[in-house]
């Protein structure tokens, strides 16, 4: 069976790199709505005080699975869509390192996203937080399943995360097409592996700090609980430890996105690219030394706190490199406003107004009335909405007409944008001032007499303003499929090699492996030359069958899950089995990449 | 500078937000040197980033119309970098971090909570979903309601009962988390007499939104005879009152089970708020709703229909029991 | 299709360097817990009560030499002796069966002795520290005898010899891993 077959068992046996982008990005997609809804229920409870849309136990649902759905179901497997599509096109490869391993990737992702949204078919959604603060996590304090669901569904997200961080990383450094030296990559491609690098070295933290709090609360340790000798703030610590890196893990590829479409729309090669990719590099290992600016709260004493608190400004001096440096190559160019440059030009403006309030609480003492009000809340979504949301939508409108061949209409486009830049500034700019006014984030309710009724109401307004634009995007989405312009290879005139090959391209990517002899190989006449258009494929090029394997090893991650949710032994030990015998067998089948 | 700072800053607020406050858990108001210190920090960051927000966004947009594509233009000049430039842009925010690193620094270890000799000590205890303050040298034990004399430094020891809360009274400086097995520090001296709202500010279950506290600064004589009231013995009952009645109930019923009551022998728990002054407090439910016989009534009846979640099972007691127990409640002044 | 990588190095020995830089830091979260509630138990058994030093010692013996033995391993099936390259690879699961044995027989006796993942915190940190690592050396065994299965039916041989390299990657890995629990639980009290 060739990779352009169609059917559903195409899809779920496809090891091709471009159908699992696709794949992960529907269902990020479709992830990142229903995030945006528990937003909006969340904003309609608040919209004015004593509100009682929603309970508070729902409340804290709604909460905790919005920022955990976002960070985790959305927006990290959105950029993983634009790895999986895009990287190997730009590197000129003909598919990942591992196609099966990708596969895999997406099939624990999607499992995994399944399982911790069962929750709500049971009442029991996550309610401790995206963060799960002990010992609010323990038995005693959270008798239900649900906090079962977020720490088996986290584990098995990470997996996810894990697996297609070693094939990334492989990918990028060893099928570069010839003469693709690593300061000839495309910043974008650089931003990913970085990421990577930061996923493999953050998510087996996490993974020992929910191990842990899987022992506490299904075999009565303490590892968390001062009653036995544990410590909550342990927790934290390995928490933030995973968590301030997850941050740079979501706004990294939103960076190198924007580093991508500025040159492209401005007509100028990206100013200072050196500098941009060390900076990328440099808030990479820096992100490693601030986590415990999340607890200066906690009072860790004032040399802890100085010292996280000299390494959070610190990081500041690289994102303002880089800011500099996209302004610069805005400078002297022939700027094109189409979609994808606006939302790129709307990241700096907002990551600029994200990061300026993040250096007013990386110093503790103003930490210490900003932590845990609507002005941090502010602030996170400055950096993740206004930073990575915005970046992600650009790459869409980018890199759209490369997935399907036809171009997102421009009109459209142009709404989605407006409206969501005045939503996304209606929502979280007052957030800003409710939290210097006094209010708490994770509240389900307000009283008049805070003074923040109003602020509170133009939020929700903002909200509903941006849910707007999501459905109009989704419009553009849909009526694309049939009335869009058709793309041709290189609507936009990029640089970059996925721009030398059909829209979509054909499923073996590129028909002679291109070799590649500067920064930028379609603005060089030199280069062009190089890539052989039309010429005869120098042999067939083999594509790989499918393979049920990867599906099957992801399906025993959910298995064992609920048996542990059930408590049955038996289940979880035939998920073991499933595992194991899917190894074994997808190792020893018959299969080449 | 700061004072007039400040100024602008509200007058900006208030024409943004189109609000009139007033706000009573604003944090740009502070009454308190803890709160003070704050304040003149995040203000000079403040500016700063006033400052760098302006030049930032301001070349950005200046670029963005300045270089729009005009038809018939000829090919921008490929630039790839600028050595100068670049140490520049590397240099200039690293100079502002260093006037942003001291200051932040200097206030770091100004605020790390020690308190001077001499300050008064109080214990903070944090519960799901109220807030216990001792004071050990006055031999006072009160519930959501902390009085403070002005003038005088406080330090305040605090835990917690079971997960972690944090303590924040805005209008007197900044947070700090309470955690069970351990005991954070906050040190301050209020300098203006009122009442300064606060709340949790650490998400800690269901009704962390109801888990509020209120801050009364008095004058010296006032926070005196407050603690004079305070370690005075239960007011007395006359024999046949309601209120005698309503003991009785008490001390028949579960209440016993959870509450400290001096002058019901029987009541010596400390689950839930000590009630041998609940009288004179002005609400309940941890500042929940007003301290009045009908909301006692309804609390008591079931207290979780006002505070989600809320740990005091429902009391079910004949009509005339709950009547004789919230006036007898009442009367605990 | 094998084609030249960029690197010069086999993708599936990169990867599983990068699995290893992984493993790494799962490793060392657990390991700093260790070390975090080192003496923070509030009720015994405390570790010098019940580690048995010289016991262990003949395990942590063990599972180094089964290192070697893997390393004989590997250049067996490089030159294309599968005769010895059976021997060692069923050498070195044994190895590691003979160090799990080990390993329950010193979790058993502690169980014995009162010492369980509920008791305290250092039996909560030692059981999930060796415990994490009894699992890895499992997974190793399993591995190898997988390996040593199709030697047997004559399905390995040296054109496999990098598959072998990466199992003993893994299985040199575990083992240094061991060898600094070893030192930090162990040894240093």
């Amino acid at each position: 069976m060739s990779a352009s077959a169609t059917g559903l068992r195409s899809w779920l046996t496809t090891t091709d790199h471009k159908r699992i982008g696709l794949l992960y990005f529907w269902t990020a997609f479709v992830f990142f709505l229903v995030g945006g809804l528990e937003a909006l229920v969340i904003r309609a409870q608040l919209a004015g005080p004593n509100g009682t849309l929603v309970s508070a136990e729902a409340f804290n649902q709604l909460f905790t699975m919005h920022a955990t759905t976002m960070v985790f179901l959305a927006l990290m497997p959105l950029t993983a869509a634009f790895f999986n599509y895009i990287v190997p096109l730009q590197i000129g490869a003909r598919d990942v390192a591992f196609p099966r391993l990708n596969a895999f990737s997406y099939w624990v992702f999607l499992l995994g996203g399944l399982f911790m949204n069962a929750s709500f078919l049971f009442g029991a959604a996550p309610d401790g937080g995206w963060f799960g603060y002990a010992n609010l996590t323990s038995k005693q304090y959270s008798p239900g399943l649900n906090i079962d669901f977020w720490l088996l569904g986290l584990q098995i997200l990470g997996i996810a995360s894990l697996a297609a961080g070693f094939n990334f990383i492989v990918t990028i450094l060893n099928l570069r097409a010839p003469g693709l030296k690593m300061m000839r990559l495309p910043v974008f491609t650089w931003m990913v592996l970085v990421t990577q690098f930061l996923i493999i070295t953050a998510f087996p933290v996490i993974t020992v700090a929910l191990v842990l709090l899987m022992f506490d609360r299904f075999f009565g340790t303490s590892f968390y609980l001062p009653a036995g000798g544990g410590n909550p703030v342990l927790w934290q610590h390995l928490f933030w430890i995973f968590g301030h890196p997850e941050v740079y893990i979501l706004i990294l590829p939103a960076m190198g996105i924007v580093s991508e479409v500025l040159p492209t729309f401005s007509r100028k090669p990206l100013f200072g690219y050196t500098v941009v990719v060390y900076s990328g590099v440099l808030i990479g290992f820096m992100g490693w030394g601030v986590w415990s600016h999340h607890m200066f709260s906690v009072g860790l004493g004032p040399i802890a706190d100085s010292f996280f608190a000299a390494t959070t400004l610190l990081i500041a001096i690289p994102t303002g490199v880089k800011i500099f440096n996209w302004i610069a190559t805005l400078w002297g160019g022939q700027i094109r406003f189409a979609a994808a440059m606006k939302f790129a030009l709307g990241f700096i403006a907002m990551f600029i107004i994200g990061g300026l309030s993040g250096v007013s609480h990386a110093a503790p003492p103003a930490d210490l009335q900003q932590t845990d009000t609507y002005y941090v809340v502010a602030h996170i979504h400055y950096v993740l909405f206004g930073g990575t949301v915005f970046g992600l939508f650009a790459g869409m409108y980018y890199w759209w007409p490369k997935m399907t061949g036809r171009l997102l209409d421009e009109r459209l486009g142009n709404w989605h944008f407006w409206l969501t830049f005045i939503g996304m500034n209606l929502a979280f700019f007052p957030m800003h001032f409710i939290g210097l006014l006094g209010m708490p984030r994770r509240i389900y309710t307000y009283g008049p007499e805070l003074g923040v009724s109003t602020m509170n109401l133009v939020s929700t307004i903002g909200a509903f303003l941006i849910g707007i634009a999501a459905l109009i995007f989704v419009y553009n989405m849909w009526r694309t499929r049939r009335h869009g312009a058709v793309a041709g290879d290189d609507p936009w005139g990029g640089a970059t090699l996925e721009w030398s090959i059909s829209s979509p391209p054909p499923p073996h990517n590129f028909d002679v492996i291109p070799t590649v002899a500067s920064r930028l190989p379609r603005w060089s006449a030199t280069q062009l030359k190089a890539i052989p258009e039309g010429a005869e494929t120098a042999a067939p090029v083999h594509v790989p069958a499918g393979s049920w394997w990867p599906l099957i090893a992801a399906s025993s991650l959910p298995i064992m899950a609920t048996g542990a949710i059930g408590r049955m032994l038996p289940v979880v030990l035939a998920g073991v089995a499933i595992l194991i015998v899917g190894i074994y067998r997808w190792a020893y089948e018959p299969f080449e990449a | 500078m700061p004072r007039r700072h400040k100024r602008w800053l509200t007058t900006l607020l208030l024409s943004v937000t189109g609000c009139a406050g007033p706000f009573p858990q604003t944090t740009l108001a502070p009454k308190s040197d803890f709160g003070i210190a704050i304040d003149q920090l995040f203000t000079n960051i403040f500016w700063w980033a006033v400052a760098v927000f302006v030049v930032v966004e301001g070349l950005l947009l200046y670029a963005i119309i300045r270089f729009r594509a005009r038809p018939g233009a000829p090919p921008p000049k490929a630039t790839h970098g600028h050595t100068a430039l670049e140490i520049g842009w590397t240099l200039a925010p690293a100079v502002i971090l260093v006037f942003i690193a001291v200051p932040t620094i200097q206030t770091i270890f100004r605020t790390s909570g020690q308190a001077p000799d001499g300050a008064m000590q109080v214990e903070v205890i944090g519960h799901q979903w109220w807030w216990e303050f001792r004071y050990p040298d006055l031999g006072v034990v009160t519930a959501n309601e902390l009085h403070l004399p002005v003038g005088r430094p406080v330090a305040l020891a605090m835990t917690s009962a079971d997960v972690i809360h944090s303590y924040w009274a805005p209008g007197l400086g900044g947070k700090r988390d309470v955690i069970l097995g351990r005991t954070s520090r906050l040190a301050f001296t209020a300098d203006s007499i009122g009442t300064y709202y606060g709340q949790c500010a650490e998400f800690c279950g269901e009704s962390h939104a109801n888990m509020r506290l209120r801050v009364v600064v008095d004058s010296a004589s006032a926070f005196d005879a407050w603690v004079a009231r305070e370690q005075a013995g239960p007011a007395p009952i006359a024999p046949g009152s309601v209120e005698e009645k309503g003991r009785a109930v008490f001390a028949r019923s579960a209440c016993i089970a959870c509450h400290t009551m001096e002058d019901v022998p029987a009541a010596r728990a400390v689950i839930g708020p000590n009630l041998t002054h609940v009288g004179a407090r002005s609400m309940i439910g941890s500042e929940m709703v007003e301290n009045r016989p009908d909301h006692l009534a309804q609390w008591i009846a079931n207290s979780a229909a006002m505070k989600p979640g809320s740990k005091m099972p429902p009391m079910v007691l004949p009509p005339e029991d709950l009547t004789a127990l919230v006036a007898y409640l009442r009367s605990r002044q | 299709m094998t084609h030249a990588t960029s690197l010069g190095l086999d993708s599936r020995k990169l990867a599983f360097w990068t699995f290893i830089g992984s493993e790494c830091l799962l490793f060392g979260s657990l390991i700093s817990t260790y070390l975090i509630y080192k003496g923070k138990s509030l009720v015994g058994p405390y570790p010098p009560e019940i580690l048995d030093i010289p016991f262990t010692s003949f395990s942590t013996f063990d599972l180094l030499m089964s290192s070697l033995w893997m390393v004989l391993a590997l250049a067996a099936v490089q030159r294309g002796d599968m005769k010895w390259a059976k021997v060692w690879l069923f050498g070195t699961a044994l190895g590691g069966l003979i160090f799990l044995g080990g390993q329950v027989y010193e979790f058993s006796s502690f169980v014995h002795e009162g010492l369980t993942l509920q008791r305290n915190i250092f039996g909560a940190t030692f059981f999930v520290l060796t415990g994490c690592h009894g699992a890895h050396v499992t997974v190793g065994v399993i591995w190898l005898l997988t390996l040593w299965v199709r030697a047997l039916q004559g399905k390995l041989g040296p054109e496999h010899a990098m598959t072998v390299e990466i199992t003993g990657l893994y299985w040199h890995f575990v083992d240094v891993v061991w060898i600094v629990i070893f030192t930090l639980v162990y040894l240093i009290q």
